[in-house]
Order: C-alpha cells, then sequence, then structure tokens
C-alpha cells in the first residue's frame, strides 16, 4: 500500500514541478493534460484507498517514510498515517482538486499565467495531500503552512491588482497569527509528551490530565492553542478577516481552497486531535461558542454583499462556523460529514458562480445580473441544487449534515450549548436568505445586464459546465448515501475518540433509524421551518416586493452600517495591529536603534574620544624637560599607590 | 590527508596573493584563477564531511607544530561537528560571491577576487584554530579584508561604515584577547582545550564571560551592539554583504560554542538568562525594527540580526533546562527533556548554516536588483515580477525561507530553538514565535512592495530577467535551502555526538573546590 500512498501525495507534486519549471515550453495543452493526469491518478488511487480502508475495513497504515531528524530518543519523521478519516480526505480533496483543475481550463483560458496556475494548484494538491495524510504535528504543519503558501501565491495571482496584492498579504499573516498559537501547541504536545508523532502522543495522553501549565489545566492551554491554528486557517472569528479578500484570487481557486479544501484543514486538525480536545471541556466550549458566533454573525454579513464571490465567501465563513460547533459538542464525525458535503456544493457554488462571471465579462456586482436562468441553464440548475444543498432543503446533501450538527448541539451538555444551540438554528434562516436572494438576483427576475454583455450572453464550454455537472450529483445524493455509514455506521471510529461524558453523538444515534426516515420526519422540525422561513422571506424581498429590501434598509441606519462595515473588525486591524505595528518599528528604530544607541552611546564615545584628544593635546608640548616632568609626577602617582594598595606590606 | 585543513587555510591566501600578483590589469585571468581556486577549495572541503567520523566528540584532521615555542603556542588545526559545517559554508559561500561578482566588478577585480580569497583562508581558520593565539590572529586578521572590501568597493557613505565596523568589533574583540592572555597566566598554556578544563571560580569566570560575550555579542550581533551591521551592509559591495551575513556573524555564534560555553560554564549558566533576554529583544524588537525599514539591504541587516537571535537563544536556554546533580548525572530542570537542550543547540547550529544560506540569498537578489538599477529603496521598486519572473520565483522563495516557512531550511532552525526554549519557559517560546508574524510582515510586505503591484517606476518595464550566471547561483542556493528544509538530518547527524559533549561541557562546574 505504502507505494499506493506515495504515488497519490507525489503525483500532482511531479505535475506541478514538470509544468511549473517547463511550462513555457510544454505549452498550454501539455501542461493542463500533465498536471491533470497527476490529480486523476491520486483521484483514482484515493477512491482505491477508500474502498480498502473505509468500505473493507483494511486496517490503519500508519509507517514513517524518512527520518527528518534523529535528535537523542527524539525521531522526528516524515510519515503517513492512512485510517478511514484521511480516506475520506484524500477522496474529498482529490475530487474538488481534479474538477477545479478541468474547470480551469475553461476559466483561465484567456490568461497569461495559465501555465503557472496549474503548477500553483496542483502544487496545492500535493500540499493538502502532506497535511491530511501525515502521521505526526511536523509534517502536519508542513502541510498547513505550504497550504497556506499556494494560498497565498494564489490570492495574489492577479499581482497587477493593487487589491490582489493586499488581500494575500493580509491572508499569509492572520494565518500566521494562527500558526504562531499552532506551533505552540505543537511545542506544548513535545514537552508533555516527548513525540511528534500522533499515535505515540496519543497513547499517553493520559499523563497529562491534572499538569497544570500557569494554573490552568496543561490540556486546556493545549488545546486552545492548537485550536488558534485552527482559528486561522479555518477563518472563525476573529481570525476570519483574510477569507473575503482572499476572493480577490481567481474563482477556481476559491472553489478548491477557500471553499472546499484548505480552509477545512482546522476541522479536520481538531477531528484528528479528538484523543486531546475530548479532554478538555473547557477547550470544547470555546471551540463550540467560537464557531457558534461564526456561524451567525458571518451568515448575517452574507445579506448585504453584493459581490457574487464575496456572498459565497461569507457563507463559507458560516458554514466552517458550524463545523466548528460541531466540534464544539464533540461530533466530529457530524463535523466531517458536513465538511464533505460542503466540500461538493460550495465548490460547486463557487464554480457556478465563476462560470456566471465569465458568461458576463468579469462583472461580479449581482445588482448587475437578474435573469440568466434561461441564458445559463446549466449554470442556473446545478446552482439551485447547490443552493438546496446550502440551505438545507431535505433530502440534500446539506440537509443532512446540517441537520445532525443543529441535533447534536442541542443534544450537547456543555455550558452555554443552550445559545449555541439558537446560534445554528438561526443560521438556517439567515443561510436559507441569503443563498436565496443571491439565486433569485443572479438568476431571476428581470435582467439587469448591459445590453452589450446580454448580445452575447450565452452558457459556458464544456470544461466549466462538465465539473458543473459532475459536482451537482454528489451535492444532491452525497448526503443520503453516507449519513448513516459516516454517523453510527462506525466509519470514522478508528480515527475519532469521544469521551463517554459528551453524549452528544450517543444520543444522535439513539434517535436516528434511517436516512429515509429523517427526510420524511423532517416537516415537523424547526430547521425546516426556519429554512422556509428564510427562503419564502427571501423572495418577497428581491422578487416579490424589492422595494420593502430599501425601505428596511433605511429604517435600521444603525444595523445596516454595522453590518456593512463588516463589525469593524478590518478597521480595528488596520488600526491597531497594521498602523499600530509600523509606529511601534518606527519608534523603536529612531528613538532607541537611531538616536539612542547610535547616536549618543557609539558616535557620542567617538566623540568623547576626540574632544578627550582636544584636552590632552596642551600637554604635549614638545619639550623633553616636560615630559620627564610628567614621567616623575607619574611614577610616584603609580608608586604610592601600590604601595597603600598592598597595605604597606612591603615594609614588612 | 593530514594536511587538509591547512590546504584549505593556505591554498585560499596564497591563491589570493597569486591574484595579486595577476594584478587589475589582467581581470580575466584574475577572475577564472581565482574561481577555480575557490571551487578546488570547495571541492576539497567536501572532504572534511565524507571522512569525517561522527561516533566521535573528539577533533579530526588534526595538525599540530610548534609555532611561537617561548609562549607555548601552537599551529594547532582539527575540526568537531561544530565547526565543520561551519567551514563547509564558508567555501560553499566564497563560491557564490566570486561568481557574483563576475561582471558587477569593473574596478580593481583581481583585488576584489583576492580579498574574498584571503578572507575565506582566514576565516577557515577561524573555525579550526585549537590554540586560542591562532585563533585570535585569524579573528582579528579576518577585519581586514572585510574592511578593505567595504571601504574600497562599498557605496557613498563607505568610509564611515567601514571605520564603525572595524572599531566596533576590534573593541569587542580586544577584551577577548586580555582573558585569553589572563588564562595563559593561569595555565601556562593557549590551547583551547586547556582553557576548557581550567578550573576557574565564578567570579573570574564571569569576568572572563563577559569578555569574551563583548566579542561575541558584537559579531552575532546581538542588541544593544548591533548598529555597525546595518551600515556595513548598505555600504558593502553584495559579496561583501553576503560574506558578512553568511559567514562573519557566524564567527560570533561560534565563539560561544567554543568559548564561552566550555571555558565559562558556570559564569554561562549564571548569566544565561541576561542574554536570552538580549536575544529576545533582538527577535522581537529588531523584527519592528525591519518592519519599517525603506532599504531593502537595511531590512535584510536587521532582519538578520532578529534570525541570529535565535542562535544565542537556542544556546542559552540550556541552562534552564538542564543541569548537573551532585554526582555528576545530568538532570533535566522541571520536567524537560535532553531532548530538548539538544534541540536549543542543535537548533541554534542549524540557523546559523541556515540562515548561511538566506542571507547569502537574500543579499544577492537585492544585488541583482541594484546592479541593474542603481537603487536599494523599496520605493524605487514595485511588479519588478513583470519584467523578471524567473527571478520574482527564487526571490519570493529565499523570501518565504526567511519567513521560516516549512520545507526550507529557515523553518528547521527556528522550529527546533522553539520547541526547545518553550521547555525552559514557555514564555521565551512565546516571544520567540512573534517571529512568525513579524518575520513573515516585514519580509513578504517588501516583496509586495518590490516584485508585485503596478509598476511605477518606468525602467522596471526595461529590467532584463536574470542571465546564466545569476540564475545558476541563485539555483544552487535554492536547493541548498530546500535540501535542509526537507531533509537536515545529514547536518544533524554530523553534530550530534560534538554537541552531545559540549552539552557535557557546558553542565560541569569548573568551580575549585565544587569541582
Amino acid at each position: 500500500m505504502l507505494n499506493i500512498y506515495l504515488i497519490i501525495v507525489l503525483a500532482p507534486l511531479i505535475g506541478s514541478i514538470v509544468v511549473g519549471l517547463a511550462g513555457n515550453r510544454l505549452g498550454r495543452k501539455l501542461s493542463h493534460s500533465i498536471t491533470i493526469l497527476g490529480v486523476a491518478i491520486s483521484t483514482v488511487l484515493s477512491l482505491y484507498v477508500f474502498n480498502h480502508h473505509v468500505l473493507n475495513d483494511g486496517d490503519i497504515f500508519n509507517q514513517n517514510i524518512y527520518t527528518w531528524m534523529q535528535i537523542g530518543g527524539l525521531n522526528i519523521s516524515v510519515g503517513f498515517l492512512v485510517d478511514n478519516l484521511t480516506s475520506v480526505m484524500l477522496v474529498v480533496v482529490s475530487f474538488v482538486s481534479l474538477m477545479v483543475h478541468i474547470y480551469t481550463i475553461g476559466y483561465m483560458h484567456e490568461d497569461k499565467g495559465y501555465t503557472k496556475f496549474f503548477s500553483y494548484i496542483s502544487l496545492f494538491t500535493f500540499a493538502m495531500f502532506t497535511l491530511v495524510i501525515s502521521n505526526n504535528f511536523m509534517q502536519l504543519f508542513f502541510g498547513w503552512e505550504a497550504v497556506g503558501l499556494v494560498s497565498y501565491l494564489l490570492i495574489g495571482f492577479w499581482h497587477h491588482k493593487e487589491s490582489a496584492i493586499e488581500a494575500n498579504l493580509k491572508a499569509f499573516l492572520v494565518n500566521r497569527v494562527g500558526d504562531f498559537g499552532f506551533l505552540l501547541g505543537i511545542a506544548l504536545v513535545l514537552m508533555f509528551f516527548g513525540t511528534l508523532d500522533y499515535a505515540e502522543a496519543f497513547s499517553q495522553k493520559d499523563q497529562i490530565i491534572g499538569q497544570t501549565l500557569f494554573g490552568v489545566s496543561a490540556i486546556t492551554v493545549v488545546c486552545l492553542l492548537l485550536f488558534v491554528g485552527a482559528m486561522g486557517k479555518s477563518a472563525q472569528v476573529p481570525l476570519h478577516v483574510w477569507l473575503p479578500g482572499s476572493m480577490e484570487g481567481p474563482t477556481p481557486i476559491s472553489a478548491l481552497i477557500h471553499a472546499a479544501t484548505m480552509v477545512t484543514a482546522g476541522i479536520f486538525m481538531v477531528s484528528r486531535m479528538s484523543p486531546l480536545f475530548e479532554l478538555s471541556d473547557t477547550a470544547l466550549m470555546v471551540v463550540m461558542i467560537i464557531g457558534a458566533i461564526t456561524a451567525l454573525f458571518m451568515g448575517l454579513l452574507g445579506i448585504v454583499q453584493n459581490d457574487i464571490k464575496r456572498v459565497v465567501a461569507y457563507s463559507t465563513l458560516s458554514q466552517l462556523g458550524y463545523m466548528t460547533v460541531a466540534l464544539g459538542v464533540s461530533a466530529y464525525s457530524v463535523a466531517i460529514f458536513h465538511l464533505m458535503t460542503h466540500a461538493f456544493f460550495k465548490a460547486l457554488l463557487f464554480l457556478a458562480a465563476g462560470s456566471v462571471i465569465v458568461a458576463l465579462h468579469h462583472e461580479q456586482d449581482i445588482r448587475k445580473m437578474g435573469g440568466l436562468r434561461k441564458k445559463m441553464p446549466i449554470t442556473y440548475v446545478t446552482s439551485l441544487l447547490g443552493t438546496l444543498a446550502l440551505i438545507g432543503f431535505p433530502g440534500f446533501a446539506g440537509f443532512y449534515s446540517k441537520d445532525m450538527i443543529i441535533e447534536a448541539v442541542h443534544y450537547s451538555n456543555l455550558p452555554f450549548s443552550g445559545l449555541a444551540y439558537y446560534a445554528v438554528l438561526l443560521g438556517v434562516f439567515i443561510t436559507a436568505f441569503y443563498s436565496l436572494r443571491l439565486l433569485f438576483l443572479v438568476f431571476h427576475g428581470k435582467s439587469r445586464v448591459d445590453s452589450h454583455t446580454e448580445e452575447h450572453l450565452h452558457e459556458t464550454g464544456p470544461s466549466i459546465t462538465v465539473p458543473l455537472i459532475l459536482l451537482a450529483i454528489p451535492s444532491v445524493i452525497v448526503g443520503y448515501l453516507t449519513i448513516e455509514p459516516m454517523l453510527f455506521g462506525g466509519w470514522l471510529d478508528d480515527a475519532i475518540t469521544i469521551d463517554s461524558s459528551h453524549p452528544a453523538l450517543a444520543e444522535l444515534k439513539d434517535h436516528f433509524y434511517s436516512a429515509f426516515a429523517l427526510l420524511t420526519h423532517s416537516v415537523v422540525t424547526p430547521p425546516f421551518w426556519m429554512m422556509v422561513g428564510g427562503a419564502v422571506s427571501a423572495w418577497v424581498f428581491c422578487l416579490y416586493r424589492p422595494d420593502w429590501a430599501n425601505q428596511i434598509q433605511s429604517k435600521f441606519k444603525r444595523t445596516n452600517y454595522v453590518l456593512n462595515s463588516l463589525y469593524g473588525f478590518d478597521r480595528l486591524n488596520d488600526v491597531v495591529f497594521v498602523k499600530g505595528s509600523v509606529k511601534l518599528g518606527n519608534l523603536l528604530w529612531k528613538i532607541s536603534d537611531m538616536t539612542l544607541i547610535d547616536k549618543i552611546i557609539v558616535n557620542g564615545s567617538a566623540k568623547l574620544a576626540r574632544y578627550l584628544g582636544v584636552l590632552i593635546r596642551p600637554v604635549q608640548t614638545g619639550y623633553v624637560y616636560h615630559y620627564a616632568f610628567f614621567m616623575i609626577v607619574s611614577l610616584m602617582l603609580v608608586l604610592g599607590w601600590v604601595l597603600i594598595a598592598s597595605d604597606y606590606s612591603f615594609f614588612g | 590527508m593530514n594536511s587538509l585543513l591547512s590546504i584549505l587555510i593556505w591554498l585560499p591566501i596564497l591563491g589570493g596573493g597569486s591574484v595579486l600578483l595577476i594584478g587589475n590589469n589582467r581581470g580575466s585571468l584574475a577572475k577564472w584563477t581565482s574561481v577555480g581556486i575557490s571551487i578546488l577549495v570547495f571541492i576539497l572541503s567536501i572532504n572534511l564531511f565524507l571522512d569525517f567520523d561522527t561516533t566521535t566528540s573528539s577533533m579530526q584532521f588534526v595538525e599540530k607544530t610548534s609555532w611561537i615555542s617561548q609562549f607555548n603556542i601552537f599551529y594547532h588545526l582539527g575540526v568537531d561537528g561544530i565547526s565543520m559545517p561551519l567551514i563547509i559554508l564558508t567555501t560553499f559561500s566564497t563560491v557564490l560571491v566570486i561568481i557574483a561578482g563576475w561582471e558587477v566588478i569593473q574596478n580593481r577585480v583581481a583585488d576584489y577576487m583576492a580579498a574574498f580569497l584571503m578572507m575565506e583562508g582566514i576565516i577557515i581558520g577561524v573555525f579550526s584554530a585549537m590554540d586560542s593565539m591562532l585563533y585570535y590572529v585569524f579573528w582579528e586578521a579576518s577585519l581586514i579584508p572585510m574592511l578593505l572590501i567595504i571601504g574600497v568597493w562599498g557605496g557613498q557613505n563607505r568610509v564611515y561604515a567601514a571605520i564603525k565596523f572595524f572599531l566596533y568589533t576590534f573593541l569587542g574583540s580586544v577584551f577577548m584577547l586580555v582573558s585569553l592572555i589572563y588564562m595563559y597566566n593561569l595555565s601556562g598554556s593557549f590551547a583551547i582545550s586547556d582553557m576548557q578544563s581550567l578550573p576557574l571560580t565564578l567570579v573570574q569566570q564571569g569576568w572572563i564571560f563577559w569578555a569574551f560575550f563583548l566579542a561575541f555579542a558584537v559579531k552575532v550581533p546581538m542588541f544593544p551592539v548591533h548598529t555597525w551591521l546595518p551600515d556595513a551592509h548598505v555600504q558593502a559591495p553584495t559579496g561583501g554583504s553576503v560574506i558578512l551575513a553568511a559567514i562573519m556573524l557566524k564567527m560570533g555564534g561560534y565563539g560561544f560554542f567554543r568559548f564561552s560555553l566550555p571555558i565559562t560554564p558556570d559564569a554561562s549558566s549564571y548569566f544565561a538568562f541576561a542574554v536570552i533576554v538580549l536575544s529576545l529583544i533582538a527577535i522581537v524588537y529588531i523584527g519592528f525594527v525591519a518592519l519599517v525599514q525603506k532599504d531593502m539591504k537595511k531590512l535584510i541587516a536587521y532582519s538578520s540580526i532578529s534570525h541570529m537571535g535565535f542562535v544565542t537563544l537556542g544556546v542559552f536556554a540550556l541552562f534552564s533546562i538542564m543541569k548537573m546533580d551532585s554526582s555528576g548525572e545530568l538532570i533535566s530542570i522541571a520536567g524537560a527533556s535532553i531532548e530538548s537542550a539538544y534541540l536549543g543547540l542543535e537548533g541554534a547550529m542549524i540557523q546559523m548554516v541556515s540562515h548561511g544560506f538566506i542571507s547569502a540569498a537574500m543579499f544577492l537578489v537585492v544585488g541583482v536588483l541594484y546592479d541593474r538599477l542603481h537603487s536599494r529603496e523599496i520605493s524605487t521598486y514595485g511588479g519588478v515580477v513583470n519584467s523578471m519572473p524567473k527571478f520574482t520565483g527564487f526571490a519570493v522563495l529565499f523570501a518565504m525561507a526567511n519567513a521560516g516557512l516549512p520545507g526550507t531550511s529557515g523553518f528547521v532552525g527556528e522550529f527546533m530553538v522553539i520547541l526547545g526554549a518553550l521547555q525552559a519557559n514557555f514564555w521565551y517560546a512565546f516571544l520567540a514565535a512573534m517571529t512568525l508574524i513579524v518575520g513573515a510582515a516585514y519580509t513578504l510586505w517588501m516583496v509586495k512592495r518590490v516584485f508585485w503591484g503596478p509598476v511605477n517606476n518606468p525602467e522596471v518595464n526595461n529590467l532584463s530577467d536574470i542571465n546564466a550566471r545569476e540564475f545558476g547561483i541563485l539555483a544552487v542556493l535554492a536547493a541548498a535551502v530546500l535540501w535542509m528544509g526537507v531533509y537536515p538530518q545529514p547536518v544533524i547527524e554530523v553534530m550530534h555526538v560534538s554537541i552531545a559533549n559540549l552539552l557535557e561541557q557546558a553542565l560541569t562546574t569548573k568551580i575549585p573546590g565544587i569541582l
């Protein structure tokens, strides 16, 4: 099996290197063929691995490939851990990546950086694989930062745009804030367990129980620091600020990196660390609260956005919040379940948005769209399916995963889980509202497209529509098919530990009969009516009486202002952290470095030397008898001092 | 080959002499001779690595003959796992700077090449001297070629920078000379190994420690004796900056390993906290200072200081991790593991080697731009990627390495030191890890303003991408940076036994009576 895993990981890397170095010589066609072939190989083999591990109960594979460093008894290796959790992630990542690769042929077809783009997305795929397949914290961190690097390069792909290069710098730095915590967490893991290997660390997890750090339970500190890393990568409040900006990148990577895979790395990581997180209720509670805040408040921002990609981006933030809530209530498999369904339908929604953007010649403002459903039927239908999945329409993928999260929160016994429950429930209303608002404004109603574009408007080509269709299929059915085995059938049991004091998942299992029963039962559940309410409101405000929306906006000016200023996070960061750092830097440099040290001490001592020189200069008269006089006086003084200092012992 | 070290020292020095004889009028011959010598020296130095015995901490490739017998001074050379990587770093970097100066240096070509060759031999002497007087001679001698490189081929304010560089470092090292002579008076020997086994009271050690500290801290450089470095870098020609950052700074770090820790272990332990505080100031404070620099070379110079802070932190964190109990057993303080002490020390070594690659690369990157537009100001540039895509690829790679991205050598040392320091004290690691944010901020902000964005300066549109020579140099460095990031184990294996021995020495008291 090792060779298969190696091929899965390395095939995209090889594609990336070949195309990255020789893309210009290979030409476009060969370049995209090579990278697509690499990812296709990975996808096929991932399915094989999925079949082997998940469907046929293959043994967990855990093996070091090579020793990265050996220091005394500490071995840090590069190695693979393939269990069911990894297998699921491999399939999700490789499949979405393959779709995005194919889609890119159409989307980037006019771009000068065509081959470079393929090289980058293949490199990303490699980095994401190393992250999910790692068997230790070092390699996890490598993959973690490597996906961040590619994200940085791709957000700034159109490097002539000032907004793009602002956004990629911001994305990298905010992620670094998360990584700062993550690295300290990893260092603490090493301190408490003496190893960076997952299996070894988890096997001694009981050792840390009862230990304290700064008077707080040590495991809580470890988990919270690790979670700070997850907050950066999975864009949880307050480290979410980079994700909307990441929309500056080309749409294929918004789908691949900033919706389906990279941003879910934090969710994956916390699930992977479930043996540790289960030891700290405090940490879990923080995870849950942060997730609930993100789910609710980021969803609200989706309502006021007018950029098609930004609406989907805020939706992604909100859905990541849902996953995080699920982690907090120890329903890790539910989080992974939602991660999977979300990867499909959110990648679909982004790619559909990209299809619209291409058709409208890079127009992204939804106020300048409308009525596109007749001209772009495939994009419309797939968008509709994706939207229904996102809002949790009964039967669709998102219905199962989101419903399970809400139920799990309901069953949680953590403090504040009641509040979290209302947050995620209200979130359903908001999700339905902004999702359908988007759908209605783009595809329904009267066209607001300018007449010139309108004339040429037509459905996009097959390289774009085929991935849409292929992603629409799992967006519809994957929830129905996998809910039972994944959540209750033990698919993820070999990777995830749940302490018996956290009953959410067990309760879910007790109340679960079948996917079909869940479907028929749905009309009597609160989430369903929240969804319907949101959908109807969207219809009213967007299609039925659009003027009401304006009236409400002018009535609730303050709320509107708060939402439009994105709760002020950007301004706070700009004023405190960006400007503050520059001010601090200037202060330290000009006052301490240049004035205090350099001017006063260094150059000052040089001046002092010169000054002393001037003082002593008159003594050098050139007359020998002056010198002799000084010599004698000096000699007497020195001798006298020696005699006194030696306590007259000279005289016995 | 018993005289390998002598060959490595004297071949470039004498070779440099012969290049001087060739003269500036025959520049081409001088260049080819220089590059031939430097490559030959590099290839020979590989033998140090290949024939190195990783199972012993004792000195290897030893040569010893009497030099000044009245004072018991020997011409005594040898290397262990601490000095050997630094010697190879030296021979490697010298090849690069000689090739880097190929077309750029038009003025006094032979002199320029000769200065670098002599510098190479002298620095190898510093790293391989086993007699403290021999060491001191090489140490001071290394100032002369660098002084000339800055003073002759430097920028506008070169004389100020050269003198500042000279006085600063010279001031530090005279105190070292005093303490060497002091110990000679006690032991009758200038051998470094004798000094390492010389019993000294805590007060004696304290004086010696600070005398050494001044010499090494200026070289590293540590806060607050760092202000010579930005000036020196800004004024030095590209090659000078490369050697200064890649190798000369390592002489300071090496000093802590070879002198401070083994000769004054008790004082090192006693004053460790002060050194750690200075290191953390270097990492955090200097990071913020780097953020606001407008001159690329200054920015990288400050970044160097910040990165070198990890070296001193990694070394001195050890005293909060391990101690020796009365029976001579190494025991850990507060549950830390012995591995974390290794992580600190070996992380410091890795950081030195890695910084050698990365700072060299960063200064060469600035050099490539400077050669074309004769400006180091960040504001001159913007949108360089449009006209220099290949070059930008390298620049971004090295910038990422400078920001400590995993997979590059820049990550390895910082990672190890942070892991180790955390076991000494959580807050050491906390402050050191700030570099993850601040280091990325100053490096990538510079990248953004220089390489990305719209082109504001029309001259940037006319820039020609790197030629084969520049491509070759940067590619070699890129390979080194990636290799050490992906597979650091070979370097660690080489040093591990020597570090283990050093750890033992550093934790064994030398105070008479307790001994």
